[in-house]
């Protein structure tokens, strides 16, 4: 190979690598712009605030006492759902909550950390004591969905399973009626 | 010339020992939870293995290997007998005293906290004491590593710091930085609980801390496979690297942006806020920028290598590769498991899609496809690569070689395939047993029960590869000369400063560590109210 036919090969071997360079730093913005933009349309999103909660006081008083967990019909027809995570429950054990409806489940820890995933759908959040966890759900098909504790919580972790009930909306809403705070725990 | 054989080969040792062991632990955990195994009785002994699994090969039997291809990188490739033998050999005794520290109460029970800690579960004391000990050992390493780099260039100013060497120091400095979030979590919060001076913890700074080290600490596994990709696999199988500034461009890189991006593993955790999540999954799709250079590069290399040898048309030169070459068969198979986790790593990382997978078995699947086949699949052919080298024997039975590469790459799809799948169906992880007679959980048995077959596929070619070297101690002796590493296709005599020098990757490292981190610790350190109670493990 001649001086010159070596330079024109680096020449070439250089404006290959830069094109590729290129397509890949485009595909990574690609794909950084359809999560902003999916995020701004809160199509899905994880959780976005910060809030704290002290889990040795979590029974004693505030939103996380036992009369106030488990789902309510809020004014509006959204539903919110509050429960804890202990070794190795949660509470309610299991959850009710009516079919197509905006649902917001608040939750937290009372010990160590726990997490909550619903089976079949992409409801996934963690549960760490001394924060509270906030997620948006909803759901479009009735049924039994199993819940699983996702995070390893010491050597009952794989005991903790939850239940998430969704029935009917008028049922829901008959159930309701009676005020207080509803669950499926024992049915 | 590898002076120091000695070392080099103790490192080796006892890496590839705690890897069988902890092979073995994986294995057993496999199938006990499967339905094959019968259920445990006593579900504590699981999470046992569990840890000590993790804890091995995640701080010991990695960073072993990396010490021990960075000595040998330092005396090949600066052509320089290693500065400070005495204190590399102090660094390998911490190992040793730290794993050994760190294993007895993991055994007693005393410590089944998982390699990630998760305080406020706090476990024995020597067992973090243990761990601190073993990165203390590797900080050493570090150490050594930026001084003989210092000792060559005094003596030969100006000239282009051999790649391997040049990637070789990027990967300790990185390793020295992402160390540092976990060292944090162990001795300002987690230590003082076991000691028993103090008996609260801030599970969320926690586990931000932890976030530091765990994404990063991925990246030092992945460094001896990316220097062996450009500078030894082009060499093994009779080509050139396409391009030394895009290898070096791609170490620095990982340098860099490997470090800003942990808090992907807190998208579903409570204490961090929107703004940052989305900054760190931005930066990890940066990530990915590296790996798909490095793809093309290494590909272009082995296409070199191809025609060199005949091979011609758009795609018919992969015919002519040396496929009987066990460094070819072993870069094919890494490729392919880098496909597949990093297309996982991916979905992983992205904002939104992180959901449906999050703490399920697919994250399991995801870093064994990623750093058990694609990483380590590369450190045995490092080993098989530097062994006549270090033993002074030649390694013979190559047919014995590419078994064991095949097996660990058919045990690994078999193990992983399966584990992802169960992820979707929203399997959660770090479970000692499942209830497969619930109607809810029986489709899952019948992958459990693969995966557990692809364990012992696994531990299967992890024995043959103990075997191989073993035998490999006790061949006729054979000079094996000098080791060298790749050329370039226009090895150029000098390289910009930029691309010769760290100082100003290091430094850009800190600076994006403090923007990315900063403000969130600081924040969660002085948010009142959020430390809670310890919870001891092994305790009743």
């Amino acid at each position: 190979m001649t001086a010159e036919e070596s330079h024109h090969s680096a020449e070439v071997a250089a404006r290959v690598e830069r094109r590729w360079a290129t397509i890949a730093v485009i595909i990574i913005v690609m794909m950084a712009l359809l999560a902003a933009f999916a995020g701004i349309h809160r199509a899905t999103m994880p959780q976005p605030r910060v809030e704290t909660t002290d889990p040795s006081r979590l029974h004693l008083s505030g939103e996380f006492v036992e009369s106030n967990l488990g789902s309510v019909l809020e004014a509006n027809g959204n539903v919110t759902v509050r429960a804890i995570g202990q070794q190795y429950s949660f509470t309610p054990a299991c959850i009710v909550v009516p079919v197509d409806t905006p649902i917001t489940l608040r939750a937290t820890s009372a010990d160590v950390v726990h997490g909550i995933l619903v089976q079949g759908t992409n409801i996934n959040t963690m549960l760490v004591p001394g924060y509270v966890s906030e997620q948006l759900m909803r759901f479009t098909r009735t049924g039994d969905y199993l819940m699983p504790c996702q995070e390893f919580c010491s050597f009952g972790h794989e005991g903790m399973w939850g239940k998430v009930r969704v029935i009917d909306k008028t049922e829901f809403a008959d159930r309701a009626k009676g005020g207080g705070r509803l669950s499926c725990v024992g049915q | 010339m590898l002076a120091n054989r000695k070392l080099i080969l103790a490192h080796f040792w006892l890496a590839f020992a705690v890897f069988g062991v902890a092979l073995t632990l994986g294995a057993w955990q496999m199938f006990i939870r499967s339905p094959i195994g019968t259920w445990l009785s006593n579900p504590e002994l699981y999470y046992r293995s569990l840890t000590a699994h993790g804890t091995v090969m995640g701080y010991v039997f990695p960073t072993l290997v990396a010490m021990a291809f960075g000595y040998a990188i330092s005396e090949s490739a600066l052509e320089q007998r290693l500065v400070g033998v005495r204190w590399a050999w102090t660094g390998f005794w911490l190992i040793v005293i730290g794993s050994i520290m760190a294993v007895i109460p993991i055994a007693l029970g005393r410590a089944s906290v998982l390699y990630t800690f998760y305080p406020p579960l706090i476990g024995n004391v020597f067992y973090y004491l243990g761990v601190v000990l073993v990165v203390v050992g590797s900080w050493i390493w570090v150490a050594l590593m930026s001084i003989n780099l210092h000792v060559w260039r005094k003596a030969h100013p100006g000239a282009a710091v051999p790649l391997a060497m040049y990637a070789n120091v990027a990967g300790s400095y990185l390793w020295a930085w992402t160390a540092l979030g976990a060292a944090l979590e162990l001795l300002l919060q987690i230590i003082p609980v076991a000691a028993g001076l103090k008996a609260t913890i801030d599970a969320g700074l926690a586990r931000v801390f932890f976030s530091w080290t765990l994404h990063a600490i991925v990246y030092f596994w992945l460094m001896p496979t990316y220097i062996a990709y450009y500078t030894i696999v082009p060499r093994a199988i009779g080509g050139r690297v396409y391009s030394d500034s895009m290898a070096r461009i791609s170490f620095i890189l990982f340098l860099v942006v490997a470090m800003p991006i942990g808090m992907h593993h807190t998208f579903g955790d409570p204490q961090v806020g929107a703004g940052f999540k989305f900054i760190h999954s931005a930066f990890t799709a940066l990530v990915a920028l590296p790996t798909l250079l490095t793809v093309f590069t290494i590909c272009a290399s082995v296409e070199i290598a191809a025609r060199l040898r005949g091979g011609r048309g758009l795609f018919g030169w992969m015919r002519a590769l040396p496929w009987d070459n066990p460094m070819m068969l072993a870069l094919a198979f890494s490729f392919i498991m880098l496909g597949f986790g990093g297309a996982g790593g991916l979905i992983n990382m992205s904002y939104q899609l992180d959901a449906s997978i999050h703490n399920t078995q697919w994250i399991t699947g995801h870093f064994h496809l990623i750093f058990g086949g694609a990483i380590v699949i590369m450190y045995f052919a490092i080993a098989y690569d530097l062994w006549p080298h270090l033993t002074g024997r030649e390694l013979i039975d190559l047919r014995m070689i590419r078994t064991q590469l095949w097996l660990w790459f058919v045990g690994m799809m078999v193990t992983t395939f399966p584990w992802h799948w169960v992820g979707i169906l929203g399997m959660p992880r770090r479970m000692a047993y499942f209830d497969f007679g619930d109607p809810a959980i029986a489709p899952q048995a019948l992958s459990v029960t693969l995966s557990a077959i692809g364990g012992f596929i696994l531990l299967t070619s992890g024995i043959l590869f103990l075997v191989i070297l073993a035998r490999g101690m006790r061949t006729p002796q054979a000079d094996a000369g000098p080791y060298r590493f790749a050329l370039a296709v226009h090895q150029q005599a000098t390289v910009p400063l930029a691309l010769n020098t760290h100082a100003l990757w290091v430094a850009l490292m800190i600076a994006l560590t403090l923007t990315n981190y900063g403000y969130p610790i600081l924040t969660l350190a002085l948010t009142e109210g959020t430390s809670v109670p310890a919870v001891f493990v092994g305790a009743q």
